[in-house]
């Protein structure tokens, strides 16, 4: 066989290995994917009835239910959306509308990536130093906050993005017929972003909704119904992390119910907030 | 006549009053958006002064030996912050070990070898998968995975290497399940998605032109994605595994259930361990005394600290790769 002919076969070769490598990667990643999601379910289903939904978190050995941790969660959740939201927003808007090409901008942009990928065990201990320890107590208002935190720059990231697609001649538009620059803002640029920056919201949920380590030492966690925002709250997060590492094999079962219960909140809001936004760029 | 006269002062008086309205309501909006742009940066700046400031007491207690010493004493007070930094970065380094070439690889078969229609979904599918907290993953490497390696894999590969010098002391001691490995493994399908998506990204900024001259001179698929693609994104997927690392490294919730909790340094991969992150999990709610609580948040400094580094590099580095396909 001459020189050449041997080199395309070992090229071929090594070309047929890699790519079989590769499809081995999404192989192994999906499946071990899909058995996580598939041992969540089957180990969750098999729990879901009625009393998780209508009654509290038993004492060891008992039957009961999530519900103070379930209404827990939507409290503080709701709490966090609608402190950090607004300031999200404005934050995102300064740095699309007023101030898009100042120095600020550059370094807020930074600073709120970072902010977006930082530990949120760090943000917990920030919110018991700025309000645990002041306060004496542990408390669910303090939670809220640690998720405000966690919220802001989800939503200042999208906010901006949004922003930035919207055509500048419809500012223009805006300004020709008298328009001040907040009132361009408001009824021009919000609108015509309005389903990018409902997608960074709902994405921002998504992603509270499911953390734990904030909320370890704010809000701490409650073994019975409490709707006092100034006293320690339970969450489903803190719950399930409880629960699972108990031995009590009831609690075990709750904790996956409740997993599963998260996990399909979280997909369910996330695939919502991509049918928003991809509805957008199909037309 | 006399009529439009008249009105004519009234009607540019309120002009005047609308235009200041319009000049004030205008400068109130701008300040509020500049303020929220500000508390931005204020949030960064509060949480490094918080955990100074917390920490302030262990700090001036040990001073440099907190980073070097190993024990950790609620009883005595003498803490040491050596063992969580060691299982952090052990556990962190092998999830990358394991997580970059799947997550790369995977990008590869998406963006060269998937078949059109399949694409979408697989790729929306790893997006989504992203999204799923942390507690998920936990509970499945409590329940699941840990339970398996003890039983099955873990004495096998102790077996197997036990007479091995070396590699006999990496995986040495009783199969616990949990440990250092086990949370290793947990923390790379948690960061896959985060990989796999990043790389996708940046692999389709790479211009058609590049890989059709590169084809149209008989190159394989491989030689393509080796030579053109990858050498063109590198800055872009080194942004992205260290976006990954720092994920890995601050990622508390699933490394919490796995880990072990035990405050020292084992040669073997087997052994229970901890984590900066993890320590604080397990201990804050339930320490006692100032100089133990101060120690706590000393520890979510150095991490703060050490994911801040790793953060800013990788966001560095992914701006430049949208800087130059921006041009």
């Amino acid at each position: 066989m001459s020189t050449a002919a041997s080199l395309h076969q070992s090229r071929k070769r090594r070309n047929g290995v890699m790519m079989t490598l590769c499809v081995i990667a999404a192989g192994i990643g999906l499946a071990w994917l899909a058995l996580i999601l598939g041992a969540l379910l089957y180990k969750g289903l098999s729990g879901v009835n009625l009393a998780v939904f209508t009654e509290m978190t038993p004492p060891p050995g008992d039957a009961g239910g999530l519900l103070n941790a379930i209404y827990g969660s939507i409290v503080m959740t709701i709490i966090g959306i609608i402190v950090g939201t607004p300031i999200g927003v404005l934050a995102g808007t300064y740095m699309a509308e007023y101030g898009r090409f100042s120095k600020l901008t550059t370094v807020v942009r930074f600073i709120n990536d970072i902010l977006l990928s930082a530990p949120s065990i760090i943000i917990g201990l920030f919110v018991y130093e700025l309000m645990v320890r002041p306060m004496g107590h542990f408390s669910a208002i303090a939670g809220a906050v640690a998720l405000a935190i966690l919220v802001i720059p989800v939503v200042v990231r999208t906010t901006e993005d949004m922003l930035n697609l919207v055509p500048n001649a419809l500012r223009e538009a805006g300004t020709a017929i008298g328009a001040p620059r907040w009132v361009v803002i408001r009824s021009v640029a919000y609108r015509a972003a309005m389903s990018g920056i409902v997608t960074g919201i709902l994405l921002a949920i998504a992603r509270i909704s499911g953390e734990t380590a904030p909320l370890l030492f704010t809000a701490l966690n409650n073994q019975f119904w409490s709707s006092n925002l100034n006293a320690p709250m339970a969450s489903l997060p803190v719950t399930i992390f409880q629960f699972a590492l108990s031995p009590y094999e009831e609690w075990q079962q709750l904790a996956w119910t409740g997993a599963l219960i998260i996990t399909l909140t979280v997909l369910a809001l996330s695939i919502f907030a991509r049918s928003l936004t991809g509805r957008r760029e199909d037309k | 006549m006399s009529a439009v006269q008249e009105a004519l002062p009234a009607v540019k008086g309120s002009r005047d009053a609308t235009v200041r309205r319009f000049a004030l309501t205008d400068s109130i909006f701008h300040g509020m958006t500049r303020a929220a742009a500000i508390l931005v940066l204020v949030l960064l700046g509060g949480v490094a002064i918080s955990l100074f400031a917390g920490s302030w007491q262990a700090l001036s207690t040990f001073g440099f030996s907190f980073l070097t010493t190993e024990s950790w004493n609620p009883v005595t007070e003498k803490f040491g912050a050596l063992a969580p930094i060691y299982g952090t970065i052990i556990t962190s380094a092998i999830a990358i070990l394991i997580a970059v070439p799947l997550g790369i690889g995977i990008a590869i078969f998406l963006t060269e070898l998937c078949p059109r229609p399949l694409r979408r979904p697989i790729g929306m599918a790893v997006e989504l998968l992203a999204g799923i907290p942390s507690i998920i993953y936990g509970i499945w490497g409590l329940f699941v995975l840990a339970p398996f390696l003890q039983t099955t894999v873990q004495p096998f590969i102790i077996s197997v290497f036990h007479g091995i010098p070396g590699l006999n002391n990496l995986f040495a001691g009783p199969p616990y399940g949990i440990g250092l490995l086990t949370s290793a493994m947990i923390l790379a399908i948690m960061i896959l998605p985060f990989i796999t998506s990043i790389t996708k990204d940046v692999f389709d900024t790479v211009p058609s032109v590049l890989k059709e001259s590169a084809y149209g001179i008989g190159c394989t698929t491989w030689e393509v994605t080796r030579r053109v693609v990858i050498p063109y994104t590198r800055i872009g997927i080194m942004g992205g595994v260290m976006l990954a690392l720092g994920r890995a490294l601050g990622e508390t919730m699933a490394v919490t259930f796995v880990i072990g909790n035990a405050h020292r340094i084992s040669t073997s991969l087997f052994a229970p361990a901890t984590t900066i992150s993890a320590t604080i999990a397990n201990e804050f709610t339930e320490a006692v005394g100032d100089l133990y609580t101060s120690s706590l948040v000393a520890l979510g400094l150095i991490l703060f600290v050490i994911t801040f580094i790793i953060l800013a590099i990788a966001r560095y580095m992914l701006m430049r790769i949208d800087a130059r396909t921006g041009a």
